[in-house]
């Protein structure tokens, strides 16, 4: 990333605005600035803190920092604990060792006893690159979505995520957001506000609305483009709450659409795609393409690569659409 | 000046509402309820700084029951501090009610976190104390465990926690009764040495007799004194203590009296042969 240091304050959450960078590190900045203001704030890691940026918190507050080391599941509990006290801890690590090694002290400690723990994971998606499959989570959204109390954001940019972290703090209850390592171009305009279960409306289109989040809200918008120039009116929405989601949203989005894509950086089964699937099945039955792994695990590879190869880019959503079309 | 007489008296209680329950609700934990009832009975009665009409009180000690099957010794100890009506417990297990199966603290006052999947107490209770200490409130956290329940790889996670931050506000108590629920914990799984084990992890370990009223209110208070480290009570107990019907019964783990049963146990238990 480009150095950006810990001096930002949260009146200039606009800091992030218009700023390629990883949503990792968004958050790395914004949680020590946040710490400033609440002292009930505290962070656990699990060993990563250097590649989740917690360990700009280790840094500044020493004693409301908590390395659990390797060992995700006391982490979970442990943060569960500092809940009930009235902290309001961040627990932190990459998404497929948070949610899938962790996913029962989740449902049982965090979400069942609703205690307002904030997991914030990063490395999700296929984007982690080169460590390859065992550090790829693209079954984590799945994961989290199906917990009850839980609440599931994928913030699509560091201003997104900025928002999102602030958001976590004022919220109360279980959160899972969604991180990813590679730096990510910015998409949200300037005015935009996140407010949790409220989707973002680029566009709506007539013939195809392009519903993502993550990094493939940045893909969606390029596919955007060139579909619109070549007279496929194509809208786009930033979908970043997968649950609760926006139904309200997405009921006017279908009744919009000849066909709905879905674009997100995990497994076509049980993330964004399937929330779409879900809702618009039983409420607006239009046909749903969805993009994102398909039924797979991922590989090794630089993250541009594995985009391609998994079929994560404009030109695959670009595709998707005209073969619809050209039935 | 501890009141003994009075601790067994509540114990006694204790365990004819656990039996009384259980029964009635046709279903639970017999075995882990009954072994645990003089350590719950003495932290409840005694031990414990907490305010039945204010069960959110900022700076009540915390009771975290890891081995959550033995949901109804707890219910009880909470009923008979005053925490809800004893007839309460009459709906245990029943659809609709806050009492159930396994400890649920959405809504049910006193109980201080979910419980009932094995191995995840140690650590909630970590964070607990951890949290106590940061807002600089002077309470203790208790936790209590069974010894299958060790079996859990997160138990040993959390014990290093506990060890690693210094966490002195934290007791564990281990209803170490010897049975689970396919045998023995010896042919299950051995779980043995226990004290060594908690000892290399940095823990301070006593080891007592979990039946006798004055080894438990020592254990805790002198725990109370240990600087430096978390302190484990290992309390030697027995399965289904109270009953003769149940005692050392590995059957009992997960089965309530029946009605022939109940009549045999209050009768021993009213007479006061524990």
């Amino acid at each position: 990333m480009g150095k950006i240091d810990c001096t930002c304050t949260l009146s200039e959450i606009s800091d992030f605005y218009g700023k390629e960078m990883a949503t990792r590190d968004a958050y790395g900045i914004v949680l020590v600035e946040l710490g400033k203001k609440n002292p009930d704030i505290v962070v656990l890691d699990a060993d990563l803190s250097c590649s989740t940026k917690t360990v700009n918190f280790a840094k500044n507050f020493p004693d409301r920092f908590f390395n659990i080391g390797v060992a995700e599941q006391d982490m979970i509990g442990v943060a569960a604990g500092l809940a009930l006290t009235g902290k309001i801890p961040f627990a932190s690590t990459f998404a497929i060792f948070a949610t899938g090694r962790a996913w029962e002290q989740i449902r049982q400690t965090v979400c069942y006893s609703n205690a307002n723990v904030k997991i914030v994971a990063t490395h999700g998606g296929i984007t982690v690159g080169e460590d390859g499959a065992t550090h790829q989570a693209l079954e984590d959204v799945a994961l989290m979505r199906v917990i009850p109390n839980m609440t599931v954001i994928v913030p699509a940019d560091a201003y997104e995520t900025s928002q999102v972290i602030v958001s976590a703090t004022e919220y109360y209850g279980p959160m899972y957001v969604r991180l990813g390592r590679s730096k990510v171009p910015p998409v949200m305009p300037k005015d935009y506000r996140f407010q949790i279960g409220k989707a973002y409306v680029f566009r709506i289109g007539k013939d195809v609305n392009i519903i993502a989040n993550g990094l493939m809200v940045s893909e969606a918008l390029k596919a955007s483009e060139i579909l619109n120039k070549e007279g496929i009116d194509t809208g786009v929405a930033n979908f970043s709450s997968v649950k609760p989601l926006d139904e309200e949203t997405l009921l006017k989005i279908a009744k919009s659409s000849k066909l709905i894509i879905t674009a997100e950086e995990h497994s076509i089964i049980g993330g964004l795609g399937s929330a779409v699937c879900e809702f618009v099945s039983e409420n607006y039955p239009i046909t749903v393409k969805r993009i994102g792994v398909r039924d797979t695990f991922g590989c090794s590879g630089s993250w541009k690569e594995l985009l391609k190869f998994y079929g994560l880019t404009a030109e695959d959503i670009i595709h998707t659409v005209k073969e619809f079309f050209k039935k | 000046m501890v009141d003994i007489e009075f601790l067994k008296e509540k114990a006694r209680q204790v365990r004819i509402e656990v039996v009384k329950m259980l029964a009635n609700a046709g279903s639970g934990h017999t075995g882990g309820s009954l072994s645990a009832a003089d350590i719950v009975t003495v932290l409840y009665f005694y031990k414990m700084k907490h305010d039945p009409k204010n069960p959110k009180w900022k700076e009540r000690d915390r009771f975290v029951l890891s081995k959550g099957h033995a949901a109804p010794v707890l219910y009880a100890a909470l009923a008979l501090s005053g925490y809800f009506d004893k007839s309460l417990l009459n709906s245990l297990r029943k659809l609709g009610s806050p009492l159930q199966g396994h400890p649920c603290c959405k809504d049910l006052p006193g109980v201080e976190v979910s419980t009932g999947s094995l191995g995840q107490g140690l650590s909630v209770a970590c964070g607990m104390a951890l949290g106590l200490r940061l807002s600089g409130i002077n309470s203790r956290v208790y936790c209590l465990l069974g010894d299958g329940e060790i079996q859990e790889g997160q138990v040993w996670e959390a014990a290093m926690t506990a060890s690693h931050y210094k966490i002195d506000n934290l007791c564990a108590i281990l209803d170490h009764n010897n049975l689970q629920i396919d045998g023995s914990c010896t042919d299950v799984m051995n779980i043995k040495p226990i004290e060594d084990k908690f000892i290399a992890f940095g823990w301070n370990v006593f080891t007592i007799d979990g039946h006798n009223i004055k080894d438990i209110v020592e254990a805790l208070d002198s725990a109370q004194k240990v600087k430096g480290k978390p302190t484990m009570i290992v309390a030697n107990t027995v399965k289904g203590k109270g009953v003769s019907i149940f005692e050392g019964k590995v059957q009992y783990h997960g089965v309530a009296p029946t009605k022939e049963e109940l009549e045999i146990a209050l009768k021993e238990l009213k007479d006061g042969k524990n």
